[in-house]
């Protein structure tokens, strides 16, 4: 039945900007102090209080638009979005409604290649927090209102509705990330909400000329929300159509429990913010030289940095991809080329071994327990023949749990390989002698069973010996 | 030597050289208020304790033999919707009837740190939205000269706190005339600054692209060593204009000769009889002086008034939302968030605030916008244009202050339309960012009273030592007759006085 339908899906991303302070005061922009406490007349609304912009939130806005590709407006204005809500301290927010920051960008989706065309960029300021007694607004008893979040700086994006699946939708939505991680605009983390995602999605019968009417989705807290509230969403809208029902303008609350969409309020009774220009902000005039400083300032952005792993350092797509998804890991791996590693086989390390530990143990890409020093001596002991590359395993997990030099670790717990001959034809022989049935079975002619021999000697050696040297001595002592 | 009723200038002097001390010139202030307030109810709160300590402060800084700064000493009125930290900022208004401010506003800081003593803070209009402090939740203000009648408004409080000598100098602001128009019905000179020279930043907001803050004195001369003190560029304020404030005082002396001033027509019309003779003295006055008076008009004046309410009144619904019962004023007892909305602003706020935040929440919604709030916008560029255009011609523009004198209490608080309509003669000044001077031009005789009645002298952006000189030249030509009606004005109200200090 889905399948005569199609979707459009356009999105509203919120980010909190990474500036050290609020949008209008100098107030600390800090997630998760104690209720509160990074407050002042200004972001509190107290009577008399009145902005001042903060340059920085603009430069890391106007660093955005330009890597979500949008033309920047070289004046834009401040205008109020009137509505009451406890934790909107002025009964205000102060935003860009009419000549917003930046307009007309687009990025690219991977599969299939498409672009999503972005409408606009805009500057804003997010209200405070409310915290209901019992976490769920229906029921409690009272809310309190935490005001450390009044005013810090956001940038809205909005999408074209260009997006035509959940699938894209999470692409995008990724792609975006991974653009204002690196731009160093936003740590976008969904759970800390510096990323809010909205979502407008009208489904039509395909081939219809007539577009559906919109139903925004809110309460969206993570990507995978995003893409089963839209597939859920498609699936509901196309049923009421199929059925001979209308789709009305509405927007819906994401039940994350019970994966489901309801009604929150319908279009009809929607709010009229009374938009209208902010008379305590001169208009914001971005001077051509400003815009320049930032462009010339704009760290390297996923794609460029693909680019250059795959065409200079001779990575897979698929490494120079995942070593992209954070700026910390690229620049880990960068180091350890710089510090002479050979690139894909850094690359191995840190994407399964260094990535691995990290996700077993929830640590965030920001927090590489490691430095690229340490790695690449590690790399270099296994270059060097000094530990074999099964023992670095242990190596690597010791040296993120200690914090101690790999050359120390190796010496101090004796962890060099052996790969004397003479210490390794000691064993051998040990071997040969404790297994006289295998060695009979190799000698009549079943070479594979030397393998077993060699797993007993590293057996022995507690994994130390050159796995390589061992298997010639055994060779030459039995085969030759 | 008697200190109430001297000269501002003369009492700087006196506190400067030693001669009187700022404790005592304060409490001699204090005890004009302890017997005239009662009467004219100025004032919303006396801050003795703390005045004491200013005063103290600035005794002791002399005793040092250092400079307590430009206001050595004086006593300064502040309207109660600027924020003094420490103090109620109730704005006129019951929903802030609790509210300490935490934080001085820019203006406060200035005074202090040129050695004002903050005295207490007046009355005035709720959240200044008024032409007679009226409609304040803290009792009306008494016009000084005849008890009957309003003291004229916003600045109600300040205009009479000066007039009746309760403080020497006092601040007020003017969103549409709410510093001129009590100048003029309390017989004091008050100066409406150009939008940006003054930091609005701790002055409660009611229309943010017109409010401006300025000075309220005995003369001309006051009004300018006040302005001094509190001008120039703010960051906190980002409307603030750069650079730096001219020397005002230093620059009052000289001549007007062949200086251009216009009459717009349209100023004038509604101006009573008796207002209309003595503003056409002034002017032979002025042409005496040598000035070149001319009649001239500015035609979309005429549409002035209606764009004002538009314009203020929508930025005052935007600006007045934040008292909502959450964090300001008596959170009314409600079962749903709407209704604790509508139950707290309802109780906290007056009929005459609700009514223009109704008004402004109409011209801003979605349907209305580009029919009223648009074209209003549209009116005031119109409006400022006009006026660049005649200061081409004109160095200054006069106009009476008001087009009559003060009314009686309770006269035309049920006509609010000729009450709004008043105002013609002192908001395009606010809707074009211009200056201006309301200072007395003479006296009118009313029921047995004689009734104070202003000059208003329009300046260009920025333009007040232009203003301030030709309406301090101008009063040395009138001042004689003004200055008497003066005293015997208060000998009136405080019969008896025990100020005298022994040489």
């Amino acid at each position: 039945m889905t399948n005569q339908y199609e979707m459009m899906i356009g999105l509203e991303v919120h980010v909190e900007l990474a500036a050290d302070t609020k949008l209008f005061c100098r107030c600390s922009s800090r997630f998760g102090d104690p209720p509160n406490t990074n407050i002042c007349p200004v972001c509190l609304g107290m009577p008399g209080a009145l902005p001042q912009a903060n340059m920085e939130a603009v430069r890391l806005a106007t660093r955005a638009a330009i890597a979500l590709n949008c033309s920047i407006n070289p004046v834009s204005k401040f205008d109020r979005k009137n509505y009451f809500y406890p934790d909107l301290p002025k009964g205000y927010q102060v935003t860009q409604f009419y000549e917003p920051i930046a307009q007309g960008g687009y990025i690219w989706i991977d599969d299939p290649r498409k672009k999503i065309r972005i409408n606009r960029v805009h500057i804003e300021e997010d209200a405070g927090k409310s915290v209901h007694a019992g976490d769920e607004i229906i029921t409690a008893e009272y809310s309190l209102v935490d005001c450390n979040r009044a005013g810090v700086p956001l940038i809205e994006i909005v999408s074209e509705p260009d997006i035509s699946s959940p699938e894209e939708a999470r692409q995008y939505l990724e792609k975006l990330q991974g653009l204002l991680k690196f731009a160093r605009v936003s740590d976008v983390k969904m759970e800390e909400g510096s990323m809010r995602v909205d979502c407008n999605i009208s489904v039509r019968r395909k081939g219809s000329q007539v577009p559906g009417a919109p139903v925004e989705m809110k309460n969206l807290s993570s990507f995978r929300a995003v893409v089963r509230a839209l597939a859920y969403e498609f699936q509901r809208q196309a049923q009421v159509l199929e059925q001979g029902g209308q789709i009305v303008r509405e927007t819906r609350h994401w039940d994350e429990t019970e994966q489901v969409t309801r009604v929150l309020r319908t279009k009809e009774s929607s709010d009229d913010y009374r938009y209208f220009p902010d008379a305590d902000l001169p208009r914001l005039e971005l001077s051509q030289g400003f815009i320049e400083e930032v462009r010339n300032e704009m760290p390297k952005l996923p794609d460029e940095i693909v680019s250059y792993y795959v065409d200079e350092l001779g990575l897979p797509e698929y490494d120079a991809r995942v070593l992209t998804l954070d700026p910390s890991l690229a620049e880990f791996f960068d180091a350890c080329v710089s510090l002479g590693a050979d690139p894909k086989t850094a690359s191995n390390w840190i994407m399964v071994e260094l990535l691995g530990y990290m996700k077993a143990e929830n640590i965030p890409y920001e927090n590489i327990p490691l430095s690229p020093e340490y790695l690449v001596s590690m790399l270099e002991l296994i270059n060097k023949g000094v530990i074999s590359g099964k023992i670095a395993k242990d190596v690597l997990v010791i040296m993120i749990e200690t914090g101690q030099d790999p050359r120390t670790i190796v010496k101090e717990r004796g962890l060099e390989q052996i790969s004397d001959d003479e210490s390794i034809a000691r064993i051998v022989d040990e071997v040969i002698a404790a297994h006289p049935s295998v060695v009979e079975e190799i000698k009549a002619g079943k070479a594979k069973a030397v393998g077993f021999l060699v797993g007993q000697v590293m057996k022995h050696t507690k994994g130390k010996a050159n796995p390589a040297k061992v298997n010639t001595i055994l060779r030459d002592k039995l085969l030759s | 030597m008697e200190i109430w009723g001297m000269p501002v200038r003369d009492i700087l002097k006196y506190i400067t050289s030693g001669e009187i001390s700022a404790t005592e010139v304060l409490e001699c202030y204090l005890n004009a208020i302890r017997e005239a307030d009662p009467e004219i109810n100025a004032f919303i709160d006396v801050l003795e304790p703390t005045a004491r300590m200013d005063a103290s402060r600035v005794d002791a800084l002399l005793r040092e033999g250092d400079s307590p700064g430009p206001l050595a000493g004086l006593p300064v009125a502040i309207k109660d919707n600027i924020c003094v930290k420490g103090a109620r900022c109730t704005c006129g208004s019951k929903i802030l009837e609790n509210w300490i401010s935490p934080y001085d506003a820019t203006v406060i800081k200035l005074l202090r740190d040129q050695g004002a003593v903050i005295v207490g803070k007046t009355n005035l209009d709720e959240f200044a939205m008024g032409s007679s402090t009226e409609t304040s939740a803290y009792g009306i203000t008494r016009n000084p000269w005849d008890l009957r009648r309003v003291p004229g408004g916003s600045s109600g409080g300040s205009a009479a706190a000066v007039a009746a000598g309760m403080a020497p100098l006092a601040l007020g602001t003017d969103t549409g005339g709410s510093i001129r128009q009590p100048a003029s019905f309390s017989g004091v000179c008050g100066l409406k600054p150009t939008y940006g020279l003054v930091s609005r930043y701790g002055v409660t907001a009611y229309a943010s692209s017109l409010d401006t803050v300025g000075p309220f004195g005995e003369t001309v001369w006051d009004c300018a060593l006040l302005l001094e003190a509190i001008a120039g560029h703010d960051p906190l304020d980002a409307t603030s204009a750069a650079g730096e404030p001219a020397a005002y005082t230093k620059r009052l002396e000289g001549s007007v000769r062949g200086l251009r001033v216009g009459i717009p027509r349209e100023l004038l019309n509604g101006v009573s009889a008796q207002v209309r003779e003595l503003f056409d003295n002034t002017l032979s006055t002025m042409e005496d002086m040598g000035m070149i008076v001319e009649e001239m008009s500015i035609p979309p004046v005429a549409h002035a008034v209606e764009a004002y309410y538009v314009i203020a009144a929508a930025e005052a619904s935007s600006n007045l939302s934040r008292f909502d019962g959450v964090r300001f004023g008596r959170r009314a007892p409600a079962g749903t968030l709407d209704e604790m909305y509508t139950k707290s602003r309802g109780e906290g706020l007056g009929k005459e605030v609700v009514k223009r935040i109704l008004l402004g929440t109409f011209v801003l919604d979605s349907g209305n916008k580009d029919r009223y709030f648009m074209r209003a916008a549209r009116v005031r560029t119109l409006i400022k244009r006009e006026f660049e255009k005649a200061f081409d011609n004109f160095d200054l523009i006069v106009s009476p202050a008001s087009p009559d004198v003060a009314f009686k209490i309770g006269e035309k608080i049920e006509d609010l339309l000729t009450m709004y309509l008043a105002d013609l003669i002192t908001i395009p000044v606010n809707m074009a960012g211009l200056c201006a001077l309301s200072m007395p031009m003479g006296f009118v005789d009313c029921d047995g009273a004689a009734l104070p009645c202003g000059l208003q002298i329009i300046g260009k952006p920025f333009d007040e030592p232009a203003v301030l000189k030709a309406g301090y030249l101008l009063e040395q030509e009138i001042e004689a007759g003004i200055r008497e009606e003066v005293s015997s004005m208060r000998r009136k109200l405080n019969p008896v006085r025990e100020c005298e200090l022994v040489d």
